[in-house]
C-alpha cells in the first residue's frame, strides 16, 4: 500500500545463509584422529547460498524433501534464527541484524503460522486470551471495547465463532485450531505471511478449508505469502510461483503453471514424476538413486550430483549458478545450461 | 461448520471436583486421608489461640508447680492439660498447637523464598541459555555440593555468636526462614530450568517470539504457566523438607527458642527428661512432627503420579 517503488520486491534474500554448530563448547570440538588430537568444528549447512525475491501480492511456495532447509528459510527470514551469512531485506530496508526493538514495527506487518496447531497455541491461555494478547501489544493505546470488537471481528473472518472464546485450544480440532493460529497471526493486521507447512499435521478433508481461509484472507486482505510445503498439489492450487529447494541451495524457481508444465532442473522432473495421477495406470517414476547426502559435508560440486543420471565431471567439481531460462524460470543446473537433457 | 452451544462456565470448585485431578483424588484413599489430616492439622495450627485452652507465651498462665504432669489416660494426670505439662508447667497440647504454627509458618515461608529465587533463576537459565544458564547451574551446583543442614549450622551459628543470643531469639524465625529458603533454591532452579528448556521449543512460543512479545513476557505469561505441575510436586516436598529442616536446627538449638518454642524445640526440651520417665514432652510432638511431614510427603507422592506427563496430558 506505502510501497512508492513498484519494481522493490518486499522481501529480498541475498545469499543467504545458516549454518549450525554441531560441536558447542570446547571439549567438544577435541577430536582424536589418526594418533594425533586435533580441533575440529562441524557445522550442518542448512541453508546454502539461497538468493529469492517475494514480490507483493504473490504466493510464493517453497517445496522440497525434508531436511532440505525449508522451514530454516522460514525461520531465518522471521527473525527467529540470525543467519551466518547474507542479507534479509523487507522492502529495500535491511532486517537480519536489527535488534528486537528495531524489529517492532516489523512484527506488524509480518506474521507466521506454523506447522502443528497442536503446539503453536499456548494451552493455558483461552482463545479469548490468545487473540487479545497481540492486539493489546501492538496498540495500547487501543480501548476495551474496541480490542474486543477486533478479536471477534478476526474470530469471525476466521469461521470461528466467537462464543467459543471462552475455551482452552485442548477443545478443539486440529482444523479449528489451525484457523485459531491463522487469526492470531491476522490480529496485528500483516501484509506479509510465512506459513510453515500449515496445513501439513492437518486432516486431508480439513486441509482443503484451511487452505481456502488462507486463499480468501489473501484476497480480502491483499496479503502476501511465502508457503513452505511438500505438498506439490497445493503448490499447485495456491502458488504464483515455485522455489525448489534441494539440500539448503534453491535448484529451480519458477511460475507455478510454467515449472508444472515443463519442469527443467533434473530433481525438479524426479519430483513431479512422483506426483500420483489418476489417468495414469503405470507412472513413469523418475526413480532417484541414492540418498541425500548429509549436510555437514556438502558436496564439492552441484549438490544433486550424486543422484543425478546427468552428472559429468564438471558436475562434480563446480557448483552450478543460477541462471535465467527463455521462458522466465531460473534454474541452476550444468546439464541444463550445456543443453544436455534429453527430454 | 458446527456451532457449539455455550454451556455456562461452572464454578472453579466443580471444575476442580470434576478434572482428571480430582477424579484420581476421589480414587485414591491414602491421598483423601492425608489431606483430611494436613487440613486438619493446619486448621488447628491457624486457629490456635482458639482451639487452645492455654496460651503458652503468656507467663502469668504458667506455673512451675504444674511441671511434669502426664497426659490424662495415665495415673496421676490433671484433668485440665490433656497431654500433660512440660517441664516448665506448659500444658503440652496448646505448646504443640502454636509449635505446629510456627513449623508450618517456617515452612511455608522458607517454601515461598525458595520458589521465587529458583523459579527466578531457573526461568532466566533456561530461557536465556549460554554462558549465563552455564554460570547459574554451576552455582547451584556449588550450593548443591554443601548439605543444607551444614550452611544453616553455620549461618546460624554465626549469627547467634554476633548478635547475642537475645537478638537472635528475637529475630530466629526471620533467619530460619532465610536460611532455609537461601539453602535449598538449586532444586526450583534444576526442575524449572529443565521444564523450560522443553517448553521453549514448542511453537507457541516461536509464535510469541514471532508477536514480538519481550523475553519476559514470555517467559511470565507463556513458559511459566506451562512449567506449574512440576513446581506443585516439588513444593510439597519441599515444605515438608523445610519443616524438618526447621526441626532439626531447632533441636540442635540454633532454631526457635524455647520460650517460642517450634515442634523442634520442644522435642528437643522434651530430650532432657526421656529418661526420667517425662517421655511424653518428646514423644507427643514428635508424632505431631511425623504425622504432619508424612501427610504432606504422601501428597507430594500422590500428585506426583497424577501430574506425571507420562500418564496425565493437560
Amino acid at each position: 500500500m506505502n510501497d512508492m517503488n513498484p519494481a522493490q520486491p518486499l522481501l529480498e534474500l541475498k545469499g543467504l545463509e545458516k549454518r549450525f554448530e554441531l560441536d558447542r563448547g570446547f571439549l567438544e570440538t577435541i577430536k582424536f584422529r589418526s594418533g594425533k588430537i586435533v580441533r575440529e568444528r562441524r557445522e550442518v549447512h542448512a541453508v546454502n547460498n539461497i538468493s529469492l525475491n517475494v514480490e507483493r501480492g504473490e504466493a510464493l511456495c517453497v517445496v522440497g524433501e525434508s531436511g532440505c532447509g525449508k522451514s530454516t528459510v522460514a525461520r531465518l527470514i522471521a527473525g527467529l534464527l540470525t543467519p551466518s551469512g547474507g542479507e534479509i531485506h523487507y522492502e529495500g530496508e535491511r532486517i537480519d541484524n536489527r535488534s528486537r526493538h528495531a524489529m517492532m514495527p516489523l512484527r506488524k506487518k509480518m506474521q507466521m503460522i506454523f506447522q502443528n496447531p497442536y503446539a503453536s497455541l499456548n494451552p493455558r491461555m483461552t482463545i479469548q486470551q490468545a487473540l487479545e494478547e497481540p492486539v493489546r501489544y501492538h496498540n495500547p493505546e487501543m480501548s476495551k471495547s474496541d480490542v474486543l470488537e477486533k478479536v471477534a471481528t478476526v474470530m469471525r473472518s476466521v469461521g470461528v465463532d466467537p462464543s467459543w472464546a471462552k475455551r482452552y485450544p485442548h477443545e478443539f480440532s486440529g482444523g479449528q485450531r489451525q484457523r485459531i493460529a491463522i487469526a492470531r497471526a491476522l490480529t496485528v493486521d500483516p501484509e506479509f505471511i510465512i506459513a510453515d507447512e500449515p496445513i501439513s499435521a492437518l486432516d486431508v478433508s480439513i486441509q482443503a478449508q484451511v487452505l481456502n481461509l488462507m486463499l480468501e484472507a489473501k484476497n480480502q486482505r491483499g496479503l502476501t505469502y511465502l508457503f513452505i510445503t511438500h505438498d506439490l498439489s497445493v503448490v499447485q492450487h495456491f502458488g504464483t510461483r515455485v522455489a525448489v529447494l534441494y539440500l539448503g541451495s534453491v535448484c529451480e524457481l519458477a511460475d507455478t503453471a510454467t515449472l508444472f508444465e515443463n519442469p527443467k532442473h533434473p530433481y525438479t522432473k524426479a519430483l513431479l514424476s512422483a506426483v500420483p495421477q489418476l489417468k495414469d495406470d503405470h507412472p513413469n517414476h523418475i526413480r532417484l538413486k541414492g540418498e541425500i547426502p548429509t549436510p555437514i559435508n556438502l558436496p564439492q560440486g552441484c549438490p544433486f550430483e550424486s543422484r543425478c543420471a546427468y552428472a559429468n565431471d564438471r558436475c562434480r567439481v563446480e557448483q552450478p549458478r543460477p541462471l535465467q531460462q527463455a521462458d522466465g524460470s531460473i534454474v541452476a543446473c550444468h546439464a541444463v545450461e550445456e543443453d544436455r537433457l534429453e527430454s | 461448520m458446527s456451532t457449539l452451544e455455550t454451556i455456562p462456565p461452572p464454578s472453579l470448585w466443580v471444575r476442580l471436583w470434576d478434572s482428571n485431578m480430582g477424579y484420581s483424588f476421589r480414587r485414591n484413599p491414602v491421598a483423601v486421608v492425608s489431606l483430611i489430616i494436613f487440613v486438619a492439622v493446619a486448621l488447628m495450627a491457624i486457629f490456635a489461640p482458639l482451639v487452645a485452652p492455654f496460651d503458652p507465651y503468656d507467663p502469668a498462665q504458667i506455673d512451675i508447680m504444674n511441671s511434669e504432669y502426664p497426659p490424662i489416660w495415665i495415673e496421676g494426670a490433671d484433668p485440665s492439660f490433656l497431654f500433660g505439662t512440660d517441664d516448665q508447667g506448659r500444658d503440652l497440647w496448646s505448646t504443640i498447637l502454636y509449635g505446629t504454627r510456627l513449623s508450618l509458618l517456617i515452612g511455608l515461608c522458607a517454601v515461598a523464598l525458595q520458589a521465587f529465587l529458583g523459579i527466578t533463576i531457573g526461568l532466566i537459565a533456561g530461557y536465556v541459555g549460554g554462558r549465563l544458564d552455564s554460570l547459574l547451574m554451576r552455582l547451584a551446583d556449588i550450593q548443591l555440593s554443601f548439605s543444607t543442614l551444614m550452611v544453616a549450622i553455620i549461618f546460624l551459628a554465626v549469627t547467634q555468636a554476633m548478635f547475642g543470643s537475645e537478638t537472635f531469639n528475637q529475630y530466629a524465625i526471620y533467619f530460619l526462614i532465610v536460611v532455609i529458603g537461601v539453602a535449598e533454591w538449586p532444586q526450583y532452579a534444576r526442575t524449572v530450568r529443565a521444564t523450560v528448556l522443553a517448553e521453549k521449543k514448542k511453537e507457541y512460543v516461536d509464535g510469541a517470539r514471532v508477536l514480538g512479545f519481550g523475553p519476559l513476557r514470555i517467559m511470565v505469561r507463556h513458559i511459566l504457566p506451562n512449567s506449574m505441575s512440576p513446581i506443585f510436586v516439588i513444593s510439597t516436598v519441599q515444605v515438608a523438607n523445610a519443616i524438618i529442616s526447621e526441626a532439626s536446627l531447632s533441636f540442635l538449638g540454633l532454631g526457635m527458642p524455647p520460650s517460642q518454642p517450634s515442634l523442634g524445640s520442644l522435642i528437643s526440651s522434651g530430650f532432657d527428661y526421656i529418661f526420667s520417665g517425662s517421655w511424653w514432652i518428646t514423644a507427643i510432638p514428635g508424632v505431631v512432627l511425623v504425622v504432619l511431614v508424612l501427610v504432606i510427603n504422601l501428597l507430594g507422592d500422590w500428585m506426583r503420579d497424577v501430574l506425571n506427563p507420562k500418564s496425565f496430558k493437560g
